[in-house]
């Protein structure tokens, strides 16, 4: 019954330079199918989340600002103007993180289905590069739901604001791309998870210029901002969408900051991901 | 012998200071089901890491379907059908699912991947468990469909590290029956095993793996003709007599093994030589006689038993 009729053989089916120019993409064919499980816990999290904030922080905060400095009280502009960029790229960011290192150690550690993709012709680079573009993905419509939902709550004045929008992903993927080579790295995650939490996602969050100017901060407190891929989107993203004054110079450093990040998380992920299967 | 799929010379590997596998030739042929037995820890899986093309040797050559896996990974995966120790399934996808992806990462058009599944879940007995979340199987159909998975891209050799360990008896059956029914079909096996009636059932010809070296080589048949006798009679005479009584029962056969809890004698007839002890006014409280297994090959070669 079970005989397997008309057997080609896999010399007549598998065609490998077909695999070594699209095998990413397999992989992340493969993390959007896992993603659309948990779809509705997703798209939950990516519009409550704008909404807590918008009421919180937004209506509550920012109106007592606005109320008691003006209209133009902070950096010329609304608080909701000036707190847009930077919520939309703290939730690219915390998007882009939950799918890099939640799939990077499952893959070599809870489930190891990492190294069952890699006894395929997929090589370590391709899952590596696969996870990040599942997370790309995410990222994208993450950040654009939470505009979406900024848009509804009448947020945005600026006819610019949607220009925040790639600011924010690049956020994301940057921190995403780095994040996934570190969690590639990790023998232990549960003291990563406290680390991680704790000292670096709380931290960023709080001392990137999120809420009001990083000049604001006292000077030793500022380098967490400059090293912190929020603060360069959130420049980035309020130059674009309401003209904060920033110099040619500082639009190129934050700008080359982030694709460092990028670029240097996207090697050494693949690195890593391929010694670690190769071990 | 005919055309060989792997071919191995001086093959080595190390873990800093530790030889894993050590300097061994093998060569496995075309349509062949080929055996690596030994105990844990003889290097059977670091062996069949590097046959699947995922981990480097230090040392020796190493030739899977004419190419080199150093240089040609994903050409020589791109054929092997690989079964681990440990089922790395997708725990969060369902068993139809799973085939699907695995399909997926071979490049396979998703129309024939589709096709394939139907044939693969008749296989391995899970046509009832399609939908299934694969967290929800049984130990047994968890093997079985990585056993399907291997066998989506119709692979030239399907790989198999332990593939009943910590099965029940009747889901072993069920798998060496799916095994045996891949080898009629041409497929080439290579399987490794601390169960030597597995190595039994399903090798043509198997290597005897221990701390990285070759023990010996051959079918199960003549590794026991070569190794041990026709059969064995086991006596137990309790465990603070059997040391007691070992001399005397040397003298009666061709060779005895002493285990911690019974005295194993080896001979051509049992029966006659367990009529032998008695004459002798030995009393042994239980005897059994049967047939020589590859489990004395292995205790002959090495001393040991193969599960400690």
């Amino acid at each position: 019954m079970s005989t397997f009729t008309t057997r080609r053989g896999s010399s007549q089916l598998v065609d490998t330079a077909k695999i070594q120019a699209r095998g990413a993409f397999y992989v992340a064919e493969a993390r959007v199918r896992i993603m659309l499980k948990w779809i509705w816990m997703i798209l939950g999290i990516a519009i409550a989340n704008p909404i807590l904030y918008l009421i919180s922080v937004g209506i509550g905060l920012g109106g007592l600002i606005d109320k008691s400095v003006g209209p133009a009280g902070v950096d010329g502009v609304k608080y909701l103007t000036f707190l847009a960029p930077a919520l939309l790229a703290q939730a690219a960011i915390q998007g882009a993180m939950d799918e890099t290192v939640y799939p990077t150690i499952e893959g070599f550690k809870w489930h190891k289905t990492f190294y069952s993709m890699n006894s395929t012709p997929l090589s370590g680079a391709q899952i590596s590069i696969g996870v990040f573009l599942a997370a790309f993905l995410r990222t994208i419509y993450t950040v654009l739901l939470y505009f979406g939902v900024m848009w509804a709550f009448g947020a945005l004045d600026s006819p610019k604001a949607w220009l925040a929008i790639p600011t924010a992903i690049f956020a994301g993927i940057s921190f995403g791309a780095l994040m996934q080579a570190v969690a590639a790295k990790l023998e232990n995650e549960n003291i990563f998870f406290v680390i991680l939490g704790r000292f670096i996602m709380m931290p960023l969050f709080l001392f990137s210029g999120t809420f009001f100017p990083l000049s604001s901060m006292p000077f030793f407190l500022q380098w967490i901002g400059w090293v912190s891929p929020l603060w360069h989107a959130t420049e980035l993203g309020r130059s674009l969408t309401y003209g904060h004054a920033i110099s040619a110079t500082m639009m190129w450093v934050h700008f080359l900051v982030l694709l460092t990040m990028l670029v240097s998380g996207l090697y050494l992920s693949a690195r890593i991901f391929t010694r670690r299967l190769t071990k | 012998m005919s055309e060989s799929l792997i071919s191995a010379r001086g093959l080595t590997k190390k873990f800093g200071d530790f030889t894993a596998v050590d300097s061994i030739d093998f060569d496995v042929a075309k349509g062949e089901s080929f055996g690596l037995l030994g105990p844990n820890g003889a290097g059977k899986s670091t062996v069949m890491r590097m046959i699947g093309a995922t981990s480097q040797r230090n040392a020796g050559e190493l030739t899977i379907l004419g190419k080199d896996p150093e240089k040609n990974g994903p050409q020589i995966r791109a054929h092997l059908g690989v079964v681990p120790q440990q089922d790395n399934l997708d725990m969060q996808l369902s068993v139809t699912e799973n085939l699907y992806i695995y399909g997926r990462y071979f490049g396979l058009p998703r129309k024939f991947v589709k096709g394939k599944i139907d044939e693969l879940l008749t296989f391995a007995q899970l046509e009832e468990k399609r939908d299934a979340k694969v967290e929800a199987l049984s130990g047994g159909m968890k093997r079985r469909l990585t056993i399907a998975r291997a066998l989506v891209s119709e692979p030239e050799i399907l790989m198999l590290d332990e593939p009943t360990t910590g099965l029940d008896p009747q889901a072993r059956h069920i798998l060496w029956d799916r095994l045996f029914r891949l080898k009629e079909q041409g497929v080439t096996l290579v399987i490794t095993t601390h169960f030597m009636d597995e190595a039994e059932q399903l090798c043509d010809r198997l290597i005897v793996m221990d701390k990285g070296k070759i023990m010996a080589e051959g079918s199960p048949t003549s590794l026991i003709k070569d190794f041990s006798t026709k059969e064995v009679l086991e006596v137990r005479f309790g465990s603070d007599r059997n040391q007691e009584v070992a001399d005397k029962l040397r003298s009666m056969c061709e060779r005895i093994e002493e285990l911690p809890d019974r005295v194993l004698m080896y001979t051509e007839d049992g029966e006659a030589l367990l009529e032998k002890i008695y004459a002798s006014a030995l009393h042994p409280k239980t005897s059994l006689v049967r047939r020589s297994s590859l489990e004395d090959v292995f205790l002959r070669l090495t001393g040991r038993t193969l599960i400690e």
